[in-house]
């Protein structure tokens, strides 16, 4: 895709986006509602038009090709299957389009249906199945058609979180198994980072950032990227000679050549680490706990510094030892840390649940 | 089967203008249809409608134009017949009489029914449902008796207003009931109650004020059946609006006073009706 | 803390105290006894007075003289009528109903019709009868329809002028039911216009279609005062009919015919309300 544009009105909803996947890659668009990730998809897929811009799919320009006519298989947030047909007639319902016969369309349809671990629900009708066998079942109706390209509409968000995680690696196992080129588009950064090639973080109609989840993750390109994908303390610190100190630790730069001067630097909470605090002397990195939110195998800690909060990330044994209230020494890891000049919040909008 | 979906070298540049993809030609395509269909439709509903509009304006000779008609309205009257005003002053107070009855009847009973008789809703709902299947011109054969009785004690058309009730209990309940479903009855009435309220008070000053737009809608039904009925009038042998129209066109066959009073009272429901849509707005959803 | 209420209906309310036991039902009693009186008599005074003779003695063989030729033909005009009404009505009210459901669901449009319809629908009997004999009738402005006094063309036009708007009020709903996503898949999947109503949108509106059909059936099986004031020297149908027996000593036979014809149309309204309620519990599910 190039060049894509599309506006509604006075609202832009895409500007000029260049994208490309390679063959069998999985790509996760990420952002905030409203930045354009759904659009770049319904673009992809025919279902909207661009105001300008190509699209094209093994060299051949797609553009103007209507939906019914490009080679693609999608799967829908919620409510796509066909309520009158039963999961095995949905699965075979492109086949039977294409005027595949009913004995070869049936042998596909099960065979998608195996694949998706669901061929004893075939005669089922879906309002008889949940939203996660829903999901699956749409999946195996996309693929059925043997496509040249996945795209797949945050298709997790309407699930329990139980079952969205288990079906989101699912998703990934049979995209690998089947090598097709997918994207995927989610607000949800964990699932991104959890099963894609390549993610690209998007904005306003922007791609900020198209990178492997680690990359974007430790070295995230801009400061919407560091604050939209996990959590980042801010913290004013000086610049000098192509390093960064704040409070007290100097720290190296994502970028080398970041001017002189007061910035805020995005530090993340893994990089600082606790120690209980038994002397009374207090300094920059001296502080005392406020909160302590249980995740699971981590912790999250909230210390108060005096003049601003800082977040640590701790695994649950050691945030066990400084309940609130305690007093807490803090260290900052020395990773790269990317830095902005400006002291408004990046990424403004909440993130969704 | 993996795919390269990819960039090429340089944006070529669209002209800009009219969006020019499948999606956007579509769209034109399907306004083309609705706009014919707009039309066709449009002419066929109004056409009889301008056609009494005409009439209603129609003076002594033919092509000249008169408010003759309209002016009849209030003082129309003929050898036979009673009086168009009394029909109409009939009418509109059966239709006052009809709509508090209905809600005085329906309103605390669906009330109750969700709060404390649930079992019973679904007998409700079919009794309530149940004028549809049996229609008025059947009514009225079994109402013989039952009239003949009422007419010991009162022999104003007024006395219509029991059987209009019945008619109207159809559109009340389902506008009532889409009411209802919108709001936590339960809730409010136990928050109510929490606080000292009487049975009658929850009823009367919590419930029934939050859904005000249901009532207004089952009243405007209300009004809008009685205003249109003829069947049971004529059969009882009582003179409604409609009968009167009914009566006076046998009587006196292309009377101008006909059709402007039928003009009126159309403009009149249907005027009701589009400020009603207006004041209950932003109520459905999609999918 | 007690709190002090006053019972208005005489319930068994859970918070408060020792009341004397009026159960809950009770609340309702109004409502049933209004109804019972004014619905249900009458109904059961049809029913049981069609069985029986003038002098008050059984006959509940009068139930074979719903099979009279006589009165098998007024039954067959209504049925004639009603089928050519509410098929007409239900063809044209679907395309008219697909026009406002596919346009903006706030705008002007759509609230237009809607509320025409909820207007038209109800704006059957007299003065919708005196507007088409001015329009198409002998002094027509428009032009005279040759046909106008013909059974059925004529009162059939006339009874599609309510029939549609209803149609739009029935079956819209069952339009915005059709989700979108399923025309998206549908084009993704690779199917053509053509292809989607016939596979997916057609199947799934025609339950909601039949029913709308059905109800308008019913509709025009009730009507009786277009008719009336379109024609009511010769009797067509059987509310005319009705009409006729009621106002007039003479009947058919020995029977009370107006009940018996009551009766009649009661069961045939009955068993396609039943088949409306039935096709729109199919629809309800798929289209909710």
């Amino acid at each position: 895709m190039e060049g894509l544009s599309r506006h509604y009105g006075p609202v832009v909803a895409l500007d000029r986006l260049d994208l490309t996947l390679q063959p069998g890659e999985l790509i996760a668009l990420l952002g905030p509602s409203g930045c354009g990730k759904t659009t770049t998809l319904r673009l992809l897929a025919g279902l909207e038009d661009a105001d300008s811009g190509h699209i094209s799919v093994g060299g051949k320009d797609i553009t103007h090709l209507s939906a019914a006519k490009r080679d693609m298989g999608m799967v829908f947030q919620a409510y796509s299957l066909f309520p009158h047909m039963t999961v095995r007639q949905n699965v075979a319902f492109g086949l039977r389009l294409r005027r595949v016969s009913a004995a070869r369309r049936d042998k596909r349809a099960i065979e998608m249906l195996d694949l998706v671990g669901l061929a004893t629900q075939a005669d089922r009708y879906p309002h008889q199945i949940s939203g996660g066998q829903q999901q699956r079942v749409a999946l195996a109706r996309a693929l059925a058609i043997e496509p040249q390209v996945l795209l797949l509409d945050e298709p997790l968000s309407a699930l329990d979180a139980k079952v969205r995680a288990q079906l989101r690696d699912q998703i990934r196992r049979i995209q690998l198994e089947v090598g097709i080129t997918t994207l995927f588009v989610t607000h949800d950064q964990e699932e991104a980072l959890a099963i894609a090639d390549r993610v690209g973080v998007m904005r306003e109609g922007h791609l900020e950032q198209l990178a492997p989840p680690t990359e974007v993750y430790s070295r995230p390109a801009t400061p919407f990227v560091a604050e939209f994908v996990g959590l980042s303390n801010r913290l004013t610190g000086e610049v000098r000679d192509g390093e960064v100190t704040v409070r007290g630790r100097t720290l190296p730069l994502v970028e080398r050549d970041v001017p002189d001067g007061q910035v805020v630097a995005l530090v993340r909470p893994e990089a600082v680490t606790l120690a209980s605090h038994t002397t009374s002397e207090s300094g920059p990195l001296v502080g005392t706990v406020i909160a302590v939110s249980f995740l699971g195998a981590t912790s999250r800690v909230t210390v108060d510094l005096g003049d601003t909060t800082i977040l640590a990330q701790l695994t649950t044994s050691d945030a066990s030892a400084l309940p609130a209230g305690s007093r807490v020494a803090l260290t900052i890891r020395p990773d790269p840390v990317l830095v902005s000049a400006s002291s408004e919040p990046a990424a403004a909008a909440d993130e969704e649940a | 089967m993996a795919a390269l979906a990819s960039v090429g070298e340089t944006p070529v540049p669209v002209t800009a203008g009219r969006p020019s993809g499948m999606q956007a030609r579509r769209r034109r395509r399907l306004n083309a249809f609705r706009y014919v269909v707009f039309t066709v439709f449009g002419l066929f509903f109004i056409v009889p409608l301008l056609a009494m509009a005409r009439f209603s304006l129609e003076g002594a000779k033919l092509g000249t134009w008169s408010l003759s008609a309209w002016r009849q309205i209030a003082s129309y009257q003929n050898t036979g017949i009673p009086p168009l005003l009394s029909a109409i002053e009939i009418t509109l107070e059966l239709a006052v009489i009809t709509c508090v009855v209905t809600l005085v009847l329906l309103v605390p009973t669906m009330i109750w029914i969700r709060l404390r008789v649930q079992w019973l809703a679904r007998t409700v709902e079919f009794l309530c449902l149940l004028p549809l299947t049996i229609p008025a011109i059947v009514l009225v054969v079994g109402l013989g008796p039952i009239y003949n009785r009422i007419q010991h004690y009162s022999l104003s058309a007024l006395m219509l207003f029991w059987v209009y009730v019945i008619l109207a209990l159809p559109y009340a309940y389902r506008a009532l009931a889409a009411g209802l479903s919108a709001i936590d009855v339960t809730t409010l009435a136990e928050a109510a109650r929490s606080l000292g309220a009487s049975w009658f008070s929850v009823i009367v000053r919590v419930i029934a004020p939050n859904m005000w737009q249901a009532i207004l809608n089952a009243v405007l039904l209300t009004a809008a059946l009685v205003l249109g009925e003829f069947t049971i009038a004529y059969l009882l042998l009582y003179t409604n609006l409609q009968e009167e129209l009914y009566a006076i066109s046998r009587n006196t066959p292309n009377a101008g006073v006909v059709f402007s009073t039928s003009l009126a009272a159309l403009l009149f429901a249907f005027a009701l009706l589009l400020i009603l849509s207006y004041a209950g707005r932003r109520r459905r959803g999609r999918g | 803390m007690a709190v002090a209420t006053t019972t208005k209906t005489g319930a068994r309310p859970s918070w408060s105290g020792r009341r004397p036991s009026v159960p809950a039902w009770a609340g309702t009693v109004p409502f049933f006894a209004y109804v019972g009186v004014f619905l249900l008599l009458p109904t059961g005074i049809v029913v049981v007075d069609s069985l029986k003779n003038p002098n008050g003695s059984w006959a509940v063989s009068n139930v074979t003289e719903l099979g009279n030729p006589l009165v098998r033909g007024y039954f067959i005009g209504s049925l004639k009528l009603c089928l050519l009404s509410s098929v007409s009505g239900a063809v044209l009210g679907a395309i008219l109903a697909y026009a406002v459901a596919s346009g903006n669901p706030d705008g002007v449009v759509r609230r237009l019709y809607i509320s025409a319809s909820g207007v038209l629908a109800q704006f059957g009997g007299v003065t919708l009868a005196f507007a088409f004999l001015v329009t198409i009738g002998p002094v027509g402005l428009l032009f005279h329809a040759s046909w106008y006094y013909e059974f059925p063309w004529g009162i059939g036009l006339i009874y599609t002028y309510f029939q549609i708007p209803l149609m739009v009020l029935v079956f819209l709903p069952a339009i915005d039911g059709l989700k979108v996503q399923w025309r998206e898949a549908s084009e993704n999947l690779g199917s053509s216009a053509w292809q989607y109503w016939r596979y997916v949108g057609g199947p799934l509106l025609a339950p909601a279609f039949l029913g709308a059909t059905l109800l308008l059936f019913a509709n025009a099986l009730s009507a009786f005062a277009t008719i009336q004031a379109w024609e009511n020297q010769i009797a067509y149908i059987v509310p005319q009919q009705i009409s006729t027996a009621l106002s007039s000593e003479v009947g058919l036979s020995n029977v009370n015919v107006a009940d018996l014809l009551a009766l009649g149309m009661v069961i045939l309204v009955a068993i396609v309300m039943t088949g409306y309620a039935l096709l729109q519990r199919r629809a309800a599910r798929w289209l909710r």
